[in-house]
């Protein structure tokens, strides 16, 4: 969290009411969305509502034992990040306090409270590359200078968007701390690493735009059926346990992002821990480099106080934009944004405000819907081209998708992977429901798989959709009159159907090879099926009863693809097989 | 300490009172009635004229003479490792006869929150003994699990079989070196019947002696139920990460907790959440829940087994569905597999350990077992899909290959999952009985196992090894 600095002076409150994190206080002199010191133990809380003489404040830590007639302090400044070198290897609290610095300043492994840290180291130095000489004019956003922030990522130093921006009269080169200055402006103005940005505050771009390339995940589902871009939308819904989680691991591990926020919003302790032990561990499959070196963490677990739960999304989207503003594809993962809901009805219920729709606030859809208007394929005021694309899970009561949160949020997204209690309780993972899940961007996208996969890609994924959609439609009737009474080309379809879930929809996380599919493989897969689809058909044209055409040996092969590191020549031969098995049955 | 006698309202569990000096929230609360009893309780919002308290042993009794002492701090509860082996009321006083309890430290129960960075990923393996378990659902040292039942299903039972079975395996071995194990048990509003149980249970394995037992009963106070897990869990984590036990927290009936708190929300008037549970339910539960863990650098874990009576046998119900959210899996006890007399009756398919997948395989359990696993449900699920049809269509209209899922259904339920509430199987035994029953499907049906284990385990011949069974 940015530790406000110009604070000009401001009168103090005292507090008149405690009840859970909602504080009232009386004379404070603040504004609205101002960070306040509340109580003795100076805790961080911001102003959510101001009346009359009495200014309601959520607090972002436990108010046990914090009574009336302490103190509140205003700081003058809203609710802000620190941003610059120092983010990427990262873990933050929901108000970017650095995890591993509370646990040394607080020498235990319980969070204690009116423990405060900058966002960024402020005595680290960085090596500042200057991409600007003296006597050219900058203006805000441009970039001034670079640093190896870490061996994936470079970090661009530019000109904070309020600048006046002016001309270079001075710049410096070698190591710094983010304090320090590195560039001075004909109009004295001092550019440093580090600036601020208020969380709930878009960061100002020029122009979006239409996305049209797809933010690969290394997911056969998600890539192949239900792809979504960079600067895109997507929303996962599933009850518990269905692995909402699992994907959202996934896409932080190996989709084709330059950076990945990752967002734990109200969720487990371990599954933030999992993250911090495994990641370090893991290799970017693009660059090689630690997975660890472009991902920033902001873990907000459940059992953190809950109004810092409301805000982590905001400090999560903000660090976002302002990697997206150095020209990079940024991913951010939000789970679960249900907890982020939940919080805003709980304070917003502490506040006696008129409720909506079970209990959530009114402006529940207004805020869904500007936080994923701050995804997007963006033209950045410095010129570059940036993305910010949001996956945001949600965990509706009862895995029942008509609550308010799963619909608010389906109004905005454009991608939509349902999760099925039924898969998951079948293991048949991601368990993402291919009939009900959608993605708005698979049109825009197809040229860049024709262009970089494969031509045919479209015809090959209709065919795909169609054969399931078909199997779903036969599967009422098998429920009625079991398999063995449809006709002898619909039980091969069947057939063909169950290898595309169990071959090509199926994927297991936890397989050091499967777990990641290039596109490429995912397009071999399913035209490996398609293969063994057209000349079984054939054969069956010719005459060949169903069950020897299920019946191949080769068949189950196409089952093991997923697990090949080396996938081109072991379908190359399965398919040979596969054809000349079935030749030799007419 | 200043004392009021300014109650200006009795409501349910709440009293309000009149204060000119300001008070903590949360700070505790004594009330003195007029026959020198006195009760506690706990201020639930503070404001500078006035107070909201909850009393958690009831109001009745209480009048507007009754006098009010704040005493300055939130709750504690006193600690020390003499605990193990008592047994106390619901509040933490001792009701076994036992010599005074000498606290070590005091400690606020309701617990600061674990910083995920100083968090130790758990995979260390429990064998609970229980193939349902072990086999398929693992369960791992810092892990919490519920276990999501219904009323008149034997949920206790397998409770029991778990704590007094569960043991790390290599430990078992190396003898006494590792650290110890201990139980804390945490009952809210089950009966007196229900008690004796696991009393008698507990005594009769001598697992009294490293257990710290604390009893809210049914005619006990509801309100007081809010504060027993509480007191439960701040004993586990300082015998967990002060005394470097293992600790499992049995809880039960999570669902009398929730119903306290519904209460207690009532009696304030607030908006209510879905179905009349407060909304920041999730929040209070997670506060409970997320106490389970392992802490680096510490040697000591806490693993809980949260019991929870779905009303209605309804998991979308919210105290189920909230307790889902936040556990890391969950046990299903069944009513048609109790019925038909499987015991312990667990339906494998909806239950989940979600720290399995890093907590078994080579070195840890089995190179074999996450394949077995996932064959196994495959095999279940389909087994399950296809009884639904054998009902219209009769066993002759199905295939040969869905005849043998049928029976590897049924062979499922009575050899893997019937194993009875004494029989305490080993993690080998379990995976071995897997490979039998897998060995009923023709090899290439087994498309979720590795080709080379099949070779190394399938019988080709049919032929099972001996496995205990009861
Ligand atoms: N792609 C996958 N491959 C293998 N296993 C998976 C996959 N996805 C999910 N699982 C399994 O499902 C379990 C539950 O998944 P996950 O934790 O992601 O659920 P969730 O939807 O996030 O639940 P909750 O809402 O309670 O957080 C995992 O622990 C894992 O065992
Ligand atoms: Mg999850």
């Amino acid at each position: 969290m940015s530790q406000a600095t110009e604070s000009d002076v401001r009168k103090d409150g005292i507090i008149e009411s405690v009840s859970g994190p909602v504080v009232a206080a009386r004379d404070l002199d603040a504004r609205m969305n101002d960070v306040v010191y509340v109580g003795s133990e100076g805790l961080m809380g911001e102003v959510i509502e101001i009346e009359g003489n009495v200014t309601t404040i959520q607090v972002y830590e436990e108010t046990s034992g914090v009574s009336p007639g302490e103190p509140v302090e205003g700081t003058g400044a809203p609710l802000s990040v620190d941003l610059g070198p120092g983010m990427l290897d990262a873990i933050y609290d929901g108000v970017q306090r650095p995890l591993d610095v509370l646990e040394e300043k607080m020498g235990s492994a319980y969070l204690d409270r009116g423990v405060d840290a900058p966002g960024i180291d402020l005595e680290k130095t960085w090596a500042f590359e200057p991409e600007v000489e003296e006597g050219d004019s900058v203006e805000p956003g441009d970039i001034v200078g670079i640093v190896p922030e870490t061996p994936s990522i470079d970090h661009k130093v530019m000109v904070p968007p309020g600048s006046e921006g002016g001309e270079v009269t001075a710049i410096e080169s070698g190591n710094f701390t983010v304090e320090e200055t590195v560039v001075e402006l004909d109009s004295g103005e001092e550019i440093r690493m580090r600036q601020e940005w208020p969380v709930r505050q878009q960061r100002p771009s020029v122009d979006k735009e239409t996305p049209t390339e797809p933010l690969i995940s290394g997911q056969r589902v998600l890539d192949g059926l239900f792809p979504i871009a960079k600067g895109g939308t997507a929303a996962i819904p599933g009850p518990f346990g269905s692995g909402k989680t699992v994907t959202q691991h996934q896409l932080a591990k190996w989709a084709d992002a330059d950076i990945v926020v990752y967002v734990g919003c109200g969720e487990r302790g371990n599954e933030m821990t999992e993250v911090i032990e495994d990641f370090p561990e893991l290799e970017d499959p693009i660059t090689g480099n630690a997975l660890m070196d472009r991902t920033c963490l902001i873990a907000n677990t459940s059992n953190m106080p809950v109004a810092a739960r409301e805000s982590c999304v905001y400090t999560g989207i903000t660090i976002a934009e302002y990697f997206r503003d150095m020209g990079y594809d940024v991913a951010l993962m939000a789970d679960s944004t249900s907890r982020w809901a939940e919080a805003m009805r709980e304070i917003s219920s502490r506040l006696e405000e008129m409720p909506g729709e079970e209990g959530y606030p009114a402006y529940l859809s207004a805020r869904l819907s500007a936080f994923y208007e701050r995804a997007g394929y963006f033209t950045n005021i410095n010129g570059t081209e940036g993305s910010v694309s949001v996956i945001g899970a949600v965990s509706p009561p009862g895995g029942d998708f008509s609550e308010p949160v799963t619909q608010n949020t389906l109004r905005i997204v454009k991608t939509f992977w349902a999760l099925d209690a039924d898969l998951a309780e079948r293991r048949h993972f991601p368990s993402i429901n291919w009939n009900e899940s959608y993605s708005l961007y698979r049109e825009q996208l197809d040229p860049w798989f024709v262009d970089n996969v494969r031509d045919d890609w479209p015809e090959t994924r209709q065919w795909a959709i169609d054969t399931l959609d078909e199997e779903a439609e036969l599967q009422e009737i098998v429920q009625l009159v079991g398999k063995d009474a449809l006709p002898e080309d619909q039980q091969l379809t069947l057939e063909i159907a169950r290898y595309l879930r169990e071959a090509w929809l199926q994927q297991n996380a936890f397989h050091p090879t499967d777990t990641y599919c290039e596109p490429g493989k995912t397009y071999r897969i399913m035209d490996a099926i398609k293969t063994y689809n057209d000349e079984a058909f054939e054969a069956l044209d010719a005459g060949v009863p169903v069950e020897e055409l299920t019946d191949i040996d080769a068949a189950p092969r196409l089952n093991r693809i997923g697990v090949q590191e080396e996938y081109n020549e072991y379908i190359d031969e399965l398919e040979d097989d596969i054809a000349s098995e079935l030749r030799e049955l007419y | 300490m200043k004392e009021y006698q300014t109650i200006t309202e009795i409501s349910g569990p709440l009293v309000f009172v009149e204060t000119d000096e300001p008070v903590g929230y949360d700070e505790i609360v004594e009330i003195e009635i007029g026959d020198g009893q006195t009760r506690r309780g706990q201020v639930l919002e503070s404001a500078s004229d006035y107070v909201a308290i909850q009393v958690f042993e009831g109001t009745e009794g209480i009048d507007r003479d009754a006098s009010v002492r704040f005493l300055g701090e939130t709750m504690k509860m006193p600690v020390t490792e003499d605990l193990l082996g008592r047994v106390m009321d619901g509040t933490g006083q001792p009701i076994d006869g036992g010599p005074e309890i000498v606290p070590d430290e005091r400690q606020d129960i309701v617990g600061a929150a674990i910083n995920p960075y100083s968090r130790e990923y758990p995979e260390e393996f429990i064998q609970t003994g229980v193939s349902a378990i072990d086999g398929m659902n693992t369960l791992v040292r810092g892990q919490k699990l519920p276990i999501f039942s219904a009323s008149g299903l034997p949920h206790n039972d397998l409770a029991l079989q778990i704590a007094r079975q569960a043991s790390v395996p290599e430990e078992e071995e190396g003898s006494e070196e590792g650290s110890e194990f201990a139980v804390i048990f945490g009952a809210m509003g089950i009966t007196a019947e229900e008690a004796n149980e696991f009393m008698d249970d507990f005594e009769r394995t001598g697992a009294l002696e490293r257990s710290v037992v604390f009893m809210n009963l049914a005619d006990d106070p509801a309100v007081e139920r809010t504060i027993t897990p509480r007191l439960a869990l701040t004993t586990a984590e300082y015998l967990a990460f002060e005394k470097d036990y293992h600790v499992l927290v049995i809880l039960t009936d999570m669902t009398n907790y929730c119903e306290a708190l519904r209460e207690i929300g009532a009696a304030r008037e607030e908006v209510p959440g879905r179905r009349g549970y407060p909304g920041y339910m999730y929040t209070d539960l997670a506060q409970l829940y997320e106490r389970a863990g392992r802490i680096e650098g510490r040697d000591g874990s806490v693993t809980q087994i949260p019991i929870l009576t779905m009303p209605g046998d309804d998991d979308t119900h919210p105290i189920p569905d909230l307790t889902g959210y936040i556990t890391e899996g969950q046990i299903y006890i069944d009513r048609d597999l109790n019925s038909q007399g499987v015991q312990p009756p667990i339906n494998v398919l909806p239950s989940l350990s979600r720290l399995m997948d890093d907590g078994i395989g080579e070195g840890l359990t089995r190179v074999d077992h996450a394949d077995v696993k996932d064959q196994i449900f495959a095999a279940y699920a389909e087994g399950e899909d296809l009884r639904d049809l054998v009902n219209i269509v009769g066993r002759e209209a199905l295939s040969d290959l869905d005849n043998k899922y049928l029976d590897f259904a049924d062979r499922f339920e009575d050899e893997f999952i019937d194993q009875g509430t004494q029989t305490n199987r080993d993690i080998d035994d379990t995976i071995e009985l897997g490979w039998n029953l897998l060995s009923m499907l023709p090899k290439d049906a087994l498309n979720r196992i590795d080709e080379e284990l099949i070779e190394e385990h399938y019988r080709e011949d049919g032929t099972t090894e001996e496995v205990a069974a009861d």
